[in-house]
């Protein structure tokens, strides 16, 4: 066996990932999105998306939506750790795969083509409820909304049409059906 | 219309609704306001220090051995980058500190002005939470927010940075009124179903040992009572991490001492076989798991912690309960009397073998060391120190390093809140402004820190501050004229290459206490300790003793890095007369 010539133990066995989608509801107050993202980077918690906005004017309510890889047991402790922030009032979390919740991110594609380059473009993206937002004899600006999957997929397919610039959101997440998350 | 009051005046008010008797700090440009009100306010006493760490160490003394928070007051910038070590090391060992800075004029920040620093930047991942103040509407709400987030819960610092023009603009001040039992839902969330599985748990089990740390003493004194009088229901042995030592009697037969990385032989090898672990507000710190994956392979684990997040955080449990430990405690020892009112006896029988096995580790006497007539054994001299203290209600200082392993085995604690030292952090120079704090709560006790030459030399300066305050600490140092860990460390691990270990250039300490204007002492030799000791103890004023020791001692036993708790590697008087070790040895 070799010698550790270190004071600290060696890492163990690393589990399985899971991708998860947390849903964090925060006072929106001055440095709250730095005490939420600094809790992962602090703790080596990973960030694959982030989307926030105050949706509570009234109460001054922001809701934050993370997207996070990690075991079990990490994102245990991240719903753990959050919670214990002063400004969080309630922490709730989903598995990717979970049907009962909806997910969505938005994306904005930039085509700079002719006109059947731009309409194979706008055909393309037909299942993902587009959107042109801007249109002129040489360019489309399109929006459509889907899965991280799907526009990572998108992307790529809309390249050979003339995609020049893409800009989109991390992922928003709500429930189906009735329930509210407490 | 109610009367008006400055910020700087609100401060104070708000101080004295919290109760709040002593504050330690430095001032400066940022928090002149807060200073220039300081004389008007008779219930409260300023300890100036030398340092913004020192005040903030001396804060968590205070807190640490009175139960009530510390408070301390620096300014802007280099003020408030300097208090961040105490605040982290107070956010690891949970310890409750209101830290008030001064930060420059609201209209000012960002824009790079004279002493001005992000101190809620910087101090937000090392406090529980914090506040930049701008409206002078919000600082009553917030500093009384400060000290409830503080104190409840798992307790730790805060800190709340105020403007200087906070400072100085006027509003009204509403008396406070402390709400009682603020949010005790929220912290104890377990319920009598937890509690009956974890009797049934302990009436199974045949190989049961408490692990107990300093959430027991973070409870509160009442906890420690409860915690014996769990220990005797049960007759289970109990071992505690090094900041849960006093919680339980360190003489008594059931107590196996400190567990971890150099604690002692009976109490690791019973945490590995155990086959119930009942850990009571500890937090599987990697001092105290060695190697996780082969950490107590057989055992069912509990785990009562008053904070959830420490709980499956580095081991995963059985069975968790959430709460404080007393309310904990208490509602166990209801059950165990309504349900089995005769469980130690009946429970004898069942482990009386695991007591024998235990004995036997115990035999083994692992904090024993190879006395020596010629130089004094920096064990002898904490042995000595305890025998010549130990019945002055004594209270314990330390810094970080070999002497403080040495102190945690051989000094023994009998009630709580008279061990203070920085365990998770590891703060180097800890111990003397530790004591000073520790002497402000309790001025007629004795307070003695147990230093090693380097650490105490980090933070020396606060000596001019016992000395101002005649506060008479006592700073024994075990001086071995090497970072000793460090030392020990390269020794076992990095082929003896002592690099940068040695402490060349020792002041004279004798010489510095009489510069300080204290008293200085030194002992050479083992036969002139205990006159020493006692002349240092009877001595009114604050003293600096310097206990020349043993250059190469090293601390055992100890868990080799990467190894399970029953691979540790024993000293050298007992490598002699055992086998046992050589598994362990690297």
């Amino acid at each position: 066996m070799v010698n550790s010539k270190s004071a600290y133990s060696t890492p163990g066995k690393q589990g399985k990932l899971d991708t998860h989608i947390i849903v964090v509801w925060v006072d929106n107050e001055a440095g709250v999105l730095a005490r939420v993202v600094g809790l992962f980077s602090g703790r080596g918690y990973n960030i694959e998306s982030l989307a926030v906005a105050e949706i509570d004017p009234k109460l001054n309510i922001s809701r934050i939506t993370i997207v996070t890889t990690g075991t079990p047991q990490v994102i245990e402790q991240i719903k753990l750790q959050l919670k214990k922030l002063v400004p969080v009032h309630k922490v709730a979390d989903f598995k990717r795969e979970d049907k009962n919740v909806i997910f969505k991110e938005m994306a904005l594609f930039k085509i700079v083509s002719n006109n059947s380059k731009k309409e194979k473009a706008l055909k393309a993206c037909k299942k993902y409820n587009p959107v042109i937002l801007d249109k002129t004899n040489k360019s489309y600006v399109i929006q459509i909304t889907a899965l991280r999957r799907e526009i990572d997929n998108m992307s790529k397919k809309l390249k050979k049409f003339g995609l020049v610039s893409v800009s989109r959101t991390g992922a928003v997440a709500m429930t189906r059906g009735s329930e509210i998350f407490k | 219309m109610s009367k008006l009051y400055t910020g700087a005046e609100i401060v104070f008010k708000c101080l004295e609704d919290q109760g709040v008797k002593f504050v330690f700090g430095y001032p400066g440009g940022a928090v002149l306001p807060i200073y220039d009100k300081l004389k008007n306010f008779n219930f409260l006493k300023h300890i100036l220090v030398r340092h913004e760490q020192g005040a903030g160490h001396a804060a968590e003394g205070y807190a640490r051995s009175s139960g009530k928070p510390g408070v301390f007051i620096v300014t802007s910038g280099p003020g408030a980058t300097n208090a961040v070590t105490a605040l982290t090391d107070a956010y690891m060992d949970s310890v409750p500190l209101v830290c008030i800075s001064g930060q420059v004029p609201t209209h000012l920040i960002g824009t790079d002005a004279f002493q001005e620093a992000d101190t809620t930047g910087i101090t937000r991942p090392c406090t529980k939470h914090n506040w930049l103040v701008k409206d002078i509407k919000e600082l009553e709400k917030t500093i009384h927010k400060a000290f409830e987030v503080a104190t409840t819960g798992r307790p730790g610092p805060v800190l709340v940075d105020i403007p200087k023009d906070v400072q100085f603009q006027k509003t009204s001040y509403t008396k406070f009124k402390k709400q009682k039992k603020l949010n005790d839902k929220v912290h104890n969330q377990f319920s009598q179903k937890d509690i009956d599985e974890l009797i049934k748990l302990m009436s199974k089990a045949s190989q049961p040992i408490f692990y107990t740390g300093g959430g027991v003493i973070n409870s509160g004194p009442k906890a420690s009572e409860l915690l014996r009088e769990l220990v005797n229901t049960t007759g289970f042995p109990i071992t505690t991490t090094l900041q849960g030592l006093g919680s339980y009697p360190g003489e008594d037969s059931r107590f196996l001492g400190m567990l971890g990385m150099h604690g002692s032989f009976e109490a690791n090898n019973a945490m590995h076989d155990c086959d119930l672990m009942i850990n009571i507000g500890a937090r599987f710190d990697d001092r105290i798991t060695g190697k996780i994956d082969e950490f107590s392979p057989k055992s069912k684990k509990v785990h009562i912690d008053i904070d959830p997040s420490s709980i499956n955080k580095n081991v995963k449990v059985d069975l968790p309960i959430v709460g404080d430990v007393a309310k904990v405690i208490t509602s166990i020892i209801k059950t165990i009397k309504k349900i089995k009112p005769d469980f130690a006896k009946s429970n004898k029988q069942k482990i009386f073998k695991w007591w024998e096995k235990i004995e036997k580790w115990k035999s083994i006497n692992s904090f024993d060391f190879v006395n020596s007539t010629e130089t004094i054994k920096p064990q002898y001299a904490v042995q000595r120190l305890y025998e010549l203290t130990k019945n002055k209600d004594t209270y314990i200082t330390t810094e970080v390093g070999q002497h403080q392993m040495w102190a945690a085995q051989h000094y023994k604690f009998d009630k709580p809140n008279r061990w203070m030292t920085s365990g998770g952090l590891g703060t180097m120079g800890y111990g003397l402004p530790a004591a000073v704090g520790v002497q402000v709560a309790h001025p007629n006790k004795l307070v003695v820190d147990i230093a090693g030459e380097a650490s105490v030399l980090m933070t020396m300066q606060e000596m001019s501050t016992a000395v101002q305050y005649s506060l008479p600490i006592k700073i024994f140092i075990i001086n071995n004229q090497y970072m000793g860990m460090v030392r020990q460390w390269q020794e076992l691990l990095h082929d003896k290459n002592y690099s940068e270990s040695y402490m060349a250039a020792l002041p004279d300490f004798v010489k510095l206490a009489e510069a300080y204007g204290c008293v200085g002492m030194r002992a050479t030799k083992p036969e002139e300790l205990d006159d020493k000791i006692i002349e240092m103890i009877n001595t009114d004023r604050p003293v600096i003793f310097d206990c020349l020791v043993e250059k190469g001692e090293n601390c055992f036993p100890m868990i080799p890095s990467g190894k399970p708790h029953n691979q540790m590697l024993l000293g050298p008087k007992n490598q002699k007369e055992n086998k046992i070790t050589r598994k362990g040895k690297l």
